[in-house]
């Protein structure tokens, strides 16, 4: 009887769970060590940010779940791996703090046959002084990364409209926290859900509304920007971006580091060098991504975290981590497997997985700030990369350590993105865009990376609907619902 | 004559100046339910195509 583990229970890592334990059957064990209780359709924050959900619509608990899953959960956080055992300890383990379960604090070593990371990222506040400690959220901006921070923004978000009805007038800055945050997406998506709350509470006329981003150009998204169809055009994001941000009246300030966040304003350094100070009454600004810090052991108790991770603390997988300058760059470099090239048991998916490098052009201020998204691998990719990982994980165990490892690059994978830009039945709108491939491929598609038949995008309410179907569409996949397994990811 | 609402958003600074913006047609186009509803199918049709191809 085999035993896997997977380390977190995020889109990617909820995914492998579910379908290793549905692949798996009864003959093995699929235990889930996610420091969460409840599962959170994330895309959907935004809705519980403007105040058009409750953070019960988007959260359920994991518990019965898994349980009906047959999938072992702990509640608890992963501090560390040895993937080669201890000096006490002949198989592989991780050691876990749990977070609940009434055993809060108490650690434990969770061996396994087979570990797949997923712990997603650290929402690294703490890289931008004064937005945040850590992974903690500051007391000047808000978020809307976790179901909670939505709600909290939602609270700010009403104050600050409360305010314009009595006539006084609100700055509004949403965007990227630091110069390599990558999610622009999310801020995008937020910005617009505002604006369409102002206008619906009839104050907009009472608001400035700024948007401030580490991107070079607006519509990067992190990555590289993409050329779509749209209405007969292929169009760069660049134009299809900007004049969403004109039509509904909202600046734009890009190629921007946040150095510094106080109460009531920001300090930034831009691409040519320049800084300056923006002042706001409400920010919602995406902090950077970073490894969750597992640590790994040797067998004598050495620190290989250096082996199993790298610098950013996500875990190195079958990429070309050696590609060098921007001009090398190539579709290959992306990994196809995600096995780690140095125990061949361990596994990442979602954003646990250290990319190669970025997709967007590396730039950086005179002042050698580098000022440039990071690579997107959430949703869509997100979820492909988890099931993937999990069938060949299955594989392993079922067919023996020859078997074949599925792939699943992200140079060969699309994506459908729906970016709302205001909720409403009738009255609501959202970009729905699709990609392919995420990573550019300018060997097999030499104009613009990507194949333009299947890059597309346009703004509308069927956008919306899509985005009301997804949100209930996922949140039935991941309970398990009869026929769950239809559902693409 | 009146000042169409595009040409007031192309004025507002030189970031608005040169970009594309839609016309009231377009605008009106983007919630009429009966056009949204079929690209609401065309659209779901191109994603299916995306989605099968990624996997």
């Amino acid at each position: 009887m085999a035993r896997v583990v997977i380390l977190g229970g995020g889109v990617s890592g909820h995914t492998a769970a579910t379908f290793a334990a549905k692949w798996l059957g009864n003959g093995h064990e699929v235990v889930v060590v996610t420091p969460n209780a409840k599962w959170n359709w994330i895309p959907s924050n935004i809705w519980v940010g403007v105040g058009q959900m409750k953070k019960e619509e988007v959260t359920f608990d994991l518990a019965p779940v898994y349980k009906k899953a047959g999938i072992t959960y702990k509640q608890a956080k992963a501090v560390s791996l040895n993937p080669e055992g201890s000096e006490t300890e002949t198989k592989p383990f991780v050691t876990i703090e749990y977070t609940g379960q009434s055993k809060t604090g108490e650690t434990e070593d969770v061996t396994y046959d087979y570990v797949i990371n997923a712990t997603g990222p650290k929402l690294n506040f703490g890289a931008t002084p004064g937005l945040g400690e850590g992974s903690q959220l500051g007391d000047h901006t808000v978020s809307v990364c976790t179901a909670d921070h939505a709600e909290h923004a939602n609270h700010k978000l009403l104050e600050s409209i409360e305010k314009m009805k009595k006539g006084e007038r609100q700055k509004f800055l949403v965007g990227t926290g630091h110069g390599m945050c990558t999610c622009q997406g999310a801020a995008f998506e937020y910005i617009f859900n505002i604006e369409h709350e102002l206008k619906k509470a009839g104050v907009r006329d009472m608001a400035d509304i700024k948007w401030i981003s580490n991107e070079s150009f607006l519509g990067d998204f992190g990555m590289g920007g993409l050329h779509m169809k749209v209405g007969g055009y292929v169009v760069s994001s660049k134009i299809f971006s900007e004049s969403l941000y004109a039509e509904r009246g909202v600046d734009w300030m890009i190629g921007a580091h946040v150095s510094k966040v106080e109460a009531g304003s920001i300090d930034y350094e831009l691409l040519d060098g320049t800084t300056g100070k923006e002042n706001f009454d409400f920010a919602m600004l995406i902090p950077p991504f970073a490894g969750v810090g597992l640590k790994a052991y040797g067998k004598d108790g050495s620190d290989i975290t250096d082996t199993v991770f790298a610098p950013n603390g996500f875990m190195k997988v079958d990429a070309k981590y050696d590609a060098g300058a921007y001009e090398n760059w190539k579709a290959s470099d992306w990994p196809r497997t995600y096995q780690n090239p140095t125990y061949n048991n361990m596994f990442a998916c979602g954003i646990a997985f250290a990319p190669p490098h970025i997709i967007s052009k590396p730039m950086s201020s005179p002042n050698g700030t580098p000022i440039n998204p990071t690579p997107p691998r959430t949703g869509m990719p997100s979820g492909i990369i988890g099931k993937a990982v999990a069938h060949s994980v299955c594989d392993l165990i079922t067919k023996g350590e020859s078997a074949h490892l599925h792939e699943a690059s992200m140079a060969e994978m699309g994506a459908a993105c729906v970016a709302s830009a205001g909720k409403g039945l009738t009255t609501g709108t959202a970009a729905a865009m699709t990609v392919y491939p995420v990573v550019p491929d300018f060997e097999k598609y030499p104009g613009t990376g990507r194949d333009t038949d299947y890059t597309f995008g346009e703004i509308g309410l069927a956008g919306h609907w899509i985005k009301h179907v997804l949100h209930h569409l996922f949140i039935y996949k991941a309970k398990l619902k009869p026929g769950w397994t239809l559902i693409p990811e | 004559m009146a000042v169409k609402q595009e040409e007031l958003n192309f004025s507002r600074n030189e970031q608005s100046e040169t970009t594309m913006l839609p016309g009231s047609f377009a605008k009106a186009m983007r919630t009429n339910v009966i056009w949204q509803f079929i690209r609401f199918v065309v659209i779901n049709l191109k994603m299916l195509v995306v989605v099968s191809k990624s996997h």
